[in-house]
């Protein structure tokens, strides 16, 4: 087999060949996507400790104290403890609560976030679905988890969850705007939709360099707009700690709450990786033009490394912001994305368009 | 059978309650909101819930006994309201304390004034979604905690005063450590300000939020930074000096937009003051007595007497009505928050929900001192 650290595509390749000359291709599609499905899951589940453990140490480091440092070496296996006490908890069946409902939400809200995560090109050739219409796509499943929300506030017959429900509900909506013409700028200088497309054409230097300024302001509305998406940082009304105790989420326990803390950080991080791969690059090294024994090191290190390597850098970006700021109120939430941001989008597209049609623009 | 209306509830009002166990009300209060939409239409404070007698307590104990209840009144002011009490007995009894006992007292009102506002700022950072701030407040706070642990035994509840003077003197180490505080909080508290005064979340959630006019101020007696920072100058402190505040300079930070960055901004600026006043006197403590000379068994004469002291909330006020016993026939104390907090519904009609707790935290409302 064909195996390279630093282009999945011969190996993928090898592998479709090996299982189609074994079983008829209806069976060996089954198994590639189970075997997708399997990898998937693990990955989930893997980021989703490993992020739980960061924020905690992340937000501990910041605020002069140590974090979890008893379970393990460096408290390392803590996430793991507090997902095996999550495990044994009593799932509490509230009265009059639509039980359907109430344990559907916690599902949507996942489905959305492993639909995004397909997409997403790890490395060269390392990626499950390869659309031509890829950021579609996933602007598209990315607002499926609003529902999960919804359902979740609804279902648990309860004002509080209610009122959460509500406030995270239009926040997601409104935000989605915004991330959606943010992330079409790039789009526009690049030419494709595809995310394959989006990462080759940012071989010769990443996007925020060459692209300038509408990309540059691109960028910071999509942080903030992202962060806004999965209801983290400073826009974290729905469930603010000292409002209305916890939110939509009040009267989940157990395994369902862990389903929605688990979807809210892998959220955190399909955000970061969108950011990584359509601004900052994604897989590609980082090469200074005219630097070539820099860039020949540069090279060395695995596409997969530089991937992830960005995305932790936005990630720690967003718990930076988490830890720092106060909270917005929902009004100053939806008049940030209706008059500031939405706005400001829509006169970068037609800057960027402008450029671009002029040829002015550096990527092709 | 005729239709009578309630006079809280209308069809459309919708009832919340942010009940006695809740994250922002810092202490067991109740607040039992009628809300339309998302705006408050009418805040209905419940008390009592560590209503422990205290008033009442205090007419079957000695007047030396008494000083521990008050310090747990408004913990956070402990010296303060201790000094309440111990002026009034004083000067019920005409007794003079020496000098260095009024130096000490001063320099331990503020230390404790700080003390205070930095829970308070930690409090407030904290209910406005900033965690940070909560532990930058109290890693700072615990080095005045230090300071009171050496000299007067306990970190909080200190009962550190007696009628006629100071329970033990200082100890030695005393005036190096409040120096080294001094050098060591001037350079902390600007970051204080970088991190939360001068962001612009914060101050959109909190300039034009709760207003209050001076004129109310003045009629629900509304002291206290909070009153200050409604332009009401109410500082006894400058009106009527007591201990060692005639002999130091110090200026009384007055706001006249009334809404709670301004009551922010008067905490803010207090904090400082608070260091100057104590730069000013750590260096001139008299030599001395640290206890004047009293009688084994306090007995007041009769009448009435009442003494005011600005604690870090407002105007705290012990009043006694004697009748030559060696307990209090009766004895009321003034509490600033129950004053401040009368003016909630006031104050937040007509803002949002996450604006009541913004307004709740800039009043800085302790529960204990309101039940009492």
């Amino acid at each position: 087999m064909s195996f390279s650290i630093y282009d999945f595509t011969a190996f993928n390749q090898a592998i479709d060949q090996w299982l189609r000359s074994v079983m008829s291709p209806g069976w060996a599609l089954i198994t590639e996507l189970t075997i997708i499905g399997l990898v998937f899951l693990l990955f989930y589940a893997l980021v989703g400790l490993v992020l739980v453990y960061a924020e905690r140490k992340v937000c501990a480091f910041m605020q002069c104290r140590v974090g979890p440092n008893r379970v393990g070496p460096y408290g390392i296996f803590q996430t793991i403890a507090d997902f095996i006490k999550l495990l044994m908890k009593e799932l509490v069946t509230i009265r009059k609560a639509d039980k359907f409902l109430f344990t559907l939400a916690p599902f949507i809200v996942i489905i959305a976030s492993f639909m995004a995560i397909a997409t997403i090109p790890f490395g060269k050739g390392l990626h499950a679905i390869d659309f031509n219409i890829g950021i579609f796509y996933l602007l598209a499943v990315s607002s499926l988890g609003v529902i999960g929300i919804l359902l979740a506030g609804w279902s648990s017959n309860n004002k509080y969850s209610l009122i959460g429900a509500m406030r995270s509900g239009a926040q997601i909506v409104s935000y989605e705007l915004s991330v959606g013409l943010s992330l079409l700028t790039p789009c526009i200088f690049i030419g494709t939709l595809q995310f394959s497309g989006i990462v080759e054409a940012q071989a010769n230097g990443w996007l925020i360099f060459t692209g300038h300024i509408p990309v540059v302001i691109a960028f910071v509305i999509y942080m903030i707009a992202a962060t806004a998406e999965t209801n983290r940082g400073p826009f974290d009304l729905a469930e603010a700690e000292s409002e209305l105790t916890a939110g939509f989420h009040t009267e989940y326990s157990g395994i369902k709450f862990a389903f929605f803390f688990l979807a809210e950080y892998m959220n955190m991080f399909i955000v970061a990786s969108i950011a990584a791969t359509v601004f900052w690059g994604g897989w590609m090294p980082f090469h200074i033009s005219g630097m070539d024994g820099f860039n020949h090191v540069m090279d060395f290190i695995p596409p997969f490394f530089w991937f992830l390597g960005k995305t932790i850098v936005i990630i720690f970006l967003m718990m930076w912001f988490k830890w720092t700021f106060p909270r917005l109120r929902i009004d100053q939430i939806l008049t940030l994305e209706w008059k500031y941001l939405l706005p400001i989008n829509l006169v970068n597209i037609l800057i960027t368009a402008f450029i671009v049609l002029m040829g002015w623009h550096f990527v092709k | 059978m005729t239709d009578t209306k309630t006079p809280y509830l209308e069809q459309q009002e919708y009832t919340i309650n942010m009940g006695p166990q809740h994250p922002s009300t810092h202490g067991v209060l109740r607040f039992v909101v009628s809300l339309k939409g998302e705006t408050v239409d009418k805040v209905e404070p419940h008390l009592g819930y560590i209503h422990r007698g205290i008033e009442k307590m205090s007419e079957k104990m000695t007047y030396p006994q008494i000083v521990h209840l008050t310090d747990r009144l408004d913990y956070l002011s402990a010296h303060i309201n201790n000094h309440a009490l111990c002026m009034t007995i004083e000067k019920a009894l005409g007794v003079e304390v020496p000098e260095r006992v009024q130096y000490i007292r001063t320099i331990m009102d503020e230390l404790n004034r700080i003390a205070s506002h930095q829970l308070w700022w930690c409090a407030f950072g904290m209910d406005m979604g900033a965690l940070t701030c909560y532990f930058y407040g109290l890693r700072d706070r615990e080095k005045i905690l230090d300071i009171f642990e050496e000299s007067c035994g306990s970190r909080l509840l200190h009962s550190y005063y007696c009628p006629g003077g100071l329970m033990k003197d200082i100890h030695p180490n005393f005036k190096q450590r409040v120096k080294d505080f001094l050098t060591y909080f001037r350079k902390k508290l600007p970051e204080y300000d970088t991190l939360l005064t001068g962001n612009i979340i914060m101050q959109e959630r909190t300039k034009k939020i709760g207003l209050m006019t001076k004129e109310d101020a003045v009629s629900f007696g509304f002291t206290g930074p909070a009153g200050r920072g409604s332009g009401f100058s109410c500082d006894v402190r400058k009106h009527h000096p007591y201990a060692a505040y005639d002999k130091v300079k110090f200026t009384e930070p007055l706001y006249t937009e009334g809404d709670t960055f301004s009551r922010y901004k008067v905490r803010m600026d207090e904090m400082w003051e608070s260091m100057n006043i104590i730069e000013q006197l750590i260096d001139n403590i008299p030599d001395g007595d640290y206890q004047a000379k009293m009688k084994a068994v306090i007995k007041l004469p009769e009448g009435e007497y009442m003494q005011r002291v600005e604690a870090a909330r407002g105007e705290f006020s012990v009043f006694i009505v004697s009748t030559g016993d060696k307990s209090p026939y009766r004895i009321k104390f003034r509490s600033p928050n129950y004053c401040n907090l009368g003016a909630v519904h006031h104050l937040s009609k007509g803002f949002k929900i996450a604006d009541l707790i913004a307004i709740g935290g800039s009043l800085d409302l302790v529960i204990p001192d309101m039940d009492r």
